[in-house]
């Protein structure tokens, strides 16, 4: 398969894909196994395209110019590759637990859902193998607009408000800032390409430096940086498989990744460094980190304190690329992977509780542990590796974010770090602790349900499995954090030389 | 034979649809009138394709009429700037007769059908005729057919609702003002050099020098355009007009109207005027920029609470002449670059937006927004256009509408200004509010029960369609309009002119580069 073809293929399939499931309106069963092959298919090219880019092959694609001198380009890189495996791969599990929830609730217009599910999926894919700003900008606007139906899919008052606030804010901050920074970078720098080390040093001023990231920083709203973060908790009105989708996959992690993106490839670690530009960044996240954990906490809702410890997660990263520091980069790039695993286990679960109980509320969940021991099992073991605790992947990630903090002498950042560990503890696990602990027998007779097997009283298996893969990758991934090391570390170690103190797991 | 004609194009392209409109009248039948108009407006719509092939690589033709050689004589003149509005026209006028076609036989009584597609002819040819010919006092006559016919074509909605009689009137007050300004600045233009060749006029002024008639005749032109193009405040006589108007005309005038008076308001500010006299440039940037601004976010807040989707879209028709004005008043390459480049993607999208609301009114009767609840399940590929249409309204990518944004940052950023910038994107997220009211009605309230309305017919969805295609192909690959935009921006901006520019503003590097692009 030629970079092009392959480049095309994960772009355009999932796109394509979305005839098909048109076309099926009337046959849920071949349309979920169209929806089912398109993802499988797609990871199986991107796990070709990974293959690739390990042997060294040079992965790009141009299309055509747009704007004189600005082509729909691609070019597949380390940390693209990263976040397309973590999209396409967590797609497939997405779209099992996706069929086990749309039908367990009865939900309505289930083919537009998979439609634009496979149009975000496809976004996705181009945000991660864009070859420069200006691609992964339209990429970006069109994951937005795919995910605004998901997100007021229940057509009620409620989504129809949540589903605003998310479209405004996701399209307000990316015209608003991440567009003006785009086009002030084309207009310094005449380029837009990604390249290590960056492309902007002399070619601006570096007092303007702050100005300039704080417009990519607050325009990259996908990221949910403090105060642009209002639309996460907004778009829980969503069905659960969005909330996966938006809070593990694609939206959440689009953002992120590009805020890695633009750190490394148009600023450069090494002139933030030099500059400073970077520091009010690191404070205004790690703000961001402990303010959201403690909203979490006075959350009730649980899919909405899920998506508090999103925005607080997330800040992790965009706190790795502010340290300016390889290892930084190293763990902001490793969380991406760690949290998506974690977190989409949390959602899927609570997705679960909603499908079998239609129970939303923390306080409503004593002692359901009991009732379904599989999900609360994964959901221990996604909110541990969340914690950061060995071994699970979250641990890792961690790890390497206090190395960087500790590299560049940042001590209160470290403090942030491990107190926000603290807070995670505080918000995550009495959930569970509840749900085992807690309550006498349910008082809404679970148990006398003519069905239940020794009181075990599981959503459908389609919503039950995937929530204990994900929750078994979780553990996986503390294994196999080594390969992400060894993927991530020519982005973050441009020169090849490994610091002290870094060492492989 | 073609080859014979080959010279003659410059003329036919107003001849031909001219020649038509008589035609039209007398035959009467409305099958042969509409199949007559739309031979003619097609024809005039490849003569314009081949014209801006032609010119494309910053060549001038010059065709003098009669044989009587410029400046004694009427001169057609086409170059890479109006080329390209020539081609928006005639392409849009081209689109709108197989639209117009079923639309007005809901909307207009059947016996006057053969006058409407008259009139139609005579508007077109008008705006054709301003736009190519070379003489002043030419520009003046053809805005006249031009105008007249429009303001006949907007009183054709009286057949559904009489309001339309007051807004052709308002029009017709606001229009002839404008016009009869118009005139006078030529009249004293005349006086000081007694020519009227728009190429010679230029010469001239340079050895008249800064003198108070100038001055004011500069003023008269600007404002008598001014009126004709709806620059902020002087747009009141245009949302009713839009909105009372048959929609099939709605579509047209939108579409290029306001156009062809910038055009002229362009072509008197650089190749008349040539920024020679400080007057000018200081009411680039103290007047035109500063109601520019105003237009942007007082028309688009206007827009948000509109409940007629035709009134909403006539607002959002203000403000997006104020993102053209603004470019222009940039007084630099790269924004007069953005000023053209948006003309034609605005023209393209609201002539989208407006047929798609055509649609509406053939199918519900209605375009306000409490009757179109629920209606993107019965009518969904007229909502699917007019949410494409919307989009690039804001200026979303992949739509035209993100590649005029482009231009436009870019110029405010060339100008130094992170100001102008963020009030470009500020008031295009306006522009999110009043596109989003229509989207949620139309497609997350609930259907009124028992009411079924059918898709609008086919040929008035593929005309509308075209439209959207043109607003996303463009998007998608804007080299073809961005060169011939950058050229025609070129074209205007002659060598004394980027002296002028370059005395302006001596560090703007754009400048300094002429138009690389």
């Amino acid at each position: 398969m030629t970079p092009d073809l392959a480049i095309a293929l994960t772009i355009f399939m999932p796109a394509g894909a979305t005839l098909l499931l048109a076309l099926l309106d009337k046959y849920p069963n071949a349309r979920e196994t169209v929806s089912l092959t398109t993802a499988a298919t797609l990871f199986l090219v991107v796990m070709a395209l990974f293959q690739d880019l390990n042997a060294g092959v040079v992965l790009t694609s141009t299309w055509f110019n747009v704007l004189p001198g600005l082509p729909l380009a691609f070019e597949i890189e380390p940390l693209g590759m990263l976040f397309a495996t973590i999209a396409s791969g967590l797609w497939i599990v997405t779209a099992v637990y996706s069929i086990g929830y749309m039908r367990g609730n009865k939900e309505k217009h289930q083919t537009r859902f998979y439609i634009c599910f496979a149009i975000a999926i496809s976004a996705s894919m181009g945000i991660a193998f864009a070859g420069n700003m200006f691609t992964l900008f339209i990429f970006y606007e069109i994951l937005t607009l795919s995910t605004y139906p998901l997100v007021a899919h229940k057509e009620t008052t409620d989504a129809r408000r949540g589903a605003r606030t998310y479209l405004g804010i996701l399209i307000g901050t990316s015209i608003g800032f991440q567009l003006i920074a785009i086009i002030w970078t084309w207009a310094a720098a005449g380029t837009l390409d990604f390249s290590v080390g960056g492309i902007l040093r002399d070619k601006i001023d570096p007092t303007l430096l702050p100005f300039l990231l704080a417009l990519y920083a607050f325009g990259i709203g996908k990221a949910a940086l403090m105060p642009f973060h209002r639309w996460l908790p907004a778009a829980m009105v969503a069905p659960t498989p969005v909330s996966a989708l938006l809070h593990a996959v694609a939206v959440v992690k689009a953002g992120v990744f590009t805020m890695l993106k633009v750190g490394v490839y148009i600023f450069g670690i090494d002139l933030l460094a030099e500059t400073g530009a970077s520091e009010w960044l690191m404070w205004l996240a790690g703000f961001s980190i402990i303010a959201a954990s403690i909203v979490a906490m006075t959350k009730d809702n649980l899919k909405a304190r899920l998506a508090y410890s999103t925005i607080s997660q997330l800040s992790y990263i965009t706190l790795g690329m502010a340290l300016a520091t390889s290892l930084g980069v190293m763990g902001g790039a490793m969380h991406i992977a760690m949290h998506a695993m974690g977190k989409i286990t949390l959602f899927m679960c609570a997705g679960a509780i909603y499908v079998a109980t239609h129970k939303t509320e923390i306080s409503e969940m004593d002692g359901l542990g009991r009732a379904m021991p599989f999900t609360y099992a994964a959901f221990l073991i996604g909110a541990l590796s969340i914690i950061g605790l060995p071994p699970l992947g979250g641990s890792w990630s961690k790890y390497y974010l206090m190395l960087g903090a500790a590299d560049t002498g940042q001590l209160v950042m470290i403090g942030v770090f491990m107190l926000s560990s603290l807070l995670n503890i505080a918000y995550l696990l009495p959930v569970v602790a509840r749900g085992f602990y807690l309550g006498g027998r349910p008082a809404h007779a679970l148990s006398a349900a003519p069905s239940s097997r020794g009181g075990i009283q599981e959503a459908p298996i389609w919503c039950v499995v995937p929530p204990c893969l994900t929750a078994i990758g979780c553990i996986l991934l503390f294994f196999y954090a080594g390969d992400i090391y060894t993927l991530i570390e020519p982005v973050a170690f441009p020169a090849g030389t490994l610091p002290e103190g870094a060492s492989l797991p | 034979m073609l080859s014979a004609l080959q010279p003659h194009l410059p003329i036919l392209q107003v001849l031909v649809p001219f020649m038509a409109a008589p035609l039209v009248a007398l035959f009467g039948n409305r099958q042969i009138a509409w199949t007559l108009a739309f031979i003619a407006t097609a024809v005039s719509f490849a003569i314009s394709a081949a014209l801006l092939a032609q010119v494309i690589d910053g060549s001038v033709i010059s065709y003098e009429i009669g044989g009587w050689a410029p400046p004694w004589g009427i001169e057609y003149r086409v170059d890479a700037a109006n080329a390209f509005v020539l081609l928006i026209v005639s392409f849009i006028g081209a689109l709108v007769l197989p639209y117009a076609r079923a639309s007005i036989e809901k909307e207009i009584t059947k016996s006057t059908h053969t006058y409407f597609y008259t009139c139609y002819l005579l508007c077109f040819t008008g705006l054709l005729g301003v736009t190519i010919t070379g003489d002043a006092f030419n520009v003046f006559v053809f805005l006249e057919i031009s105008s007249l016919s429009t303001y006949a074509l907007v009183a054709y909605g009286a057949d559904r609702d009489k309001r339309a009689l007051t807004a052709a009137y308002n029009y017709l007050i606001m229009g002839t003002i404008g016009a009869t300004f118009f005139v006078i600045g030529l009249g004293y233009l005349y006086m000081v050099t007694g020519t009227l060749n728009i190429v010679d006029l230029g010469e001239r002024l340079s050895s008249v020098g800064d003198t108070r008639t100038v001055r004011v005749a500069f003023v008269f032109i600007f404002i008598g355009m001014g009126l004709k193009l709806a620059m902020f405040p002087m747009h009141l006589w245009l949302p009713n007009a839009y909105t009372f108007a048959p929609s099939a005309v709605t579509a047209f005038l939108a579409a290029t109207a306001t156009k062809v008076a910038l055009y002229v308001l362009l072509r008197f500010s650089f190749t008349v005027f040539k920024l020679e006299i400080p007057f000018e440039a200081l009411t680039f940037q103290y007047v035109v920029m500063p109601l520019a601004i105003a237009a942007m976010f007082a028309a688009s807040f206007a827009a948000v609470f509109q409940g007629n989707l035709k009134r909403l879209l006539a607002y959002s028709s203000v403000a997006q002449v104020g993102y053209m004005l603004l470019g222009i008043s940039f007084l630099s390459h790269t924004g007069l670059t953005a000023g053209i480049i948006h003309l034609f993607n605005h023209a393209v999208t609201k002539g989208a937006l407006f047929m798609a609301v055509g649609c509406i009114v053939y199918s519900v009767g209605s375009a306000r927004l409490v009757d179109l609840r629920g209606i993107g399940r019965q009518m969904p590929w007229t909502m699917a256009a007019f949410v494409i249409g919307g989009l690039s309204l804001i200026g979303v990518p992949l739509t035209v509408g993100f590649i005029s944004k482009w231009y436009l940052i870019q110029a405010a950023l060339e100008g130094g200004s992170l100001v102008f910038a963020g009030l470009i994107v500020a008031s295009s997220l306006i522009a999110v509010v009043y596109i989003w009211r229509v989207v949620e009605t139309a497609y997350l309230e609930p259907n009124p029960p028992g009411r079924t309305y059918r898709e609008a017919p086919l040929s008035m969805l593929l005309p509308t369609w075209a439209l959207v295609a043109a607003s996303v192909y463009f998007g998608v690959n804007s080299e073809l309009t961005s060169s011939a935009a950058s050229q025609a921006a070129s074209a205007l901006l002659d060598s004394t002119t980027q002296t002028q520019m370059l005395e302006l503003f001596p560090t703007n590097p754009e400048l300094n580069e002429g138009d690389a692009e």
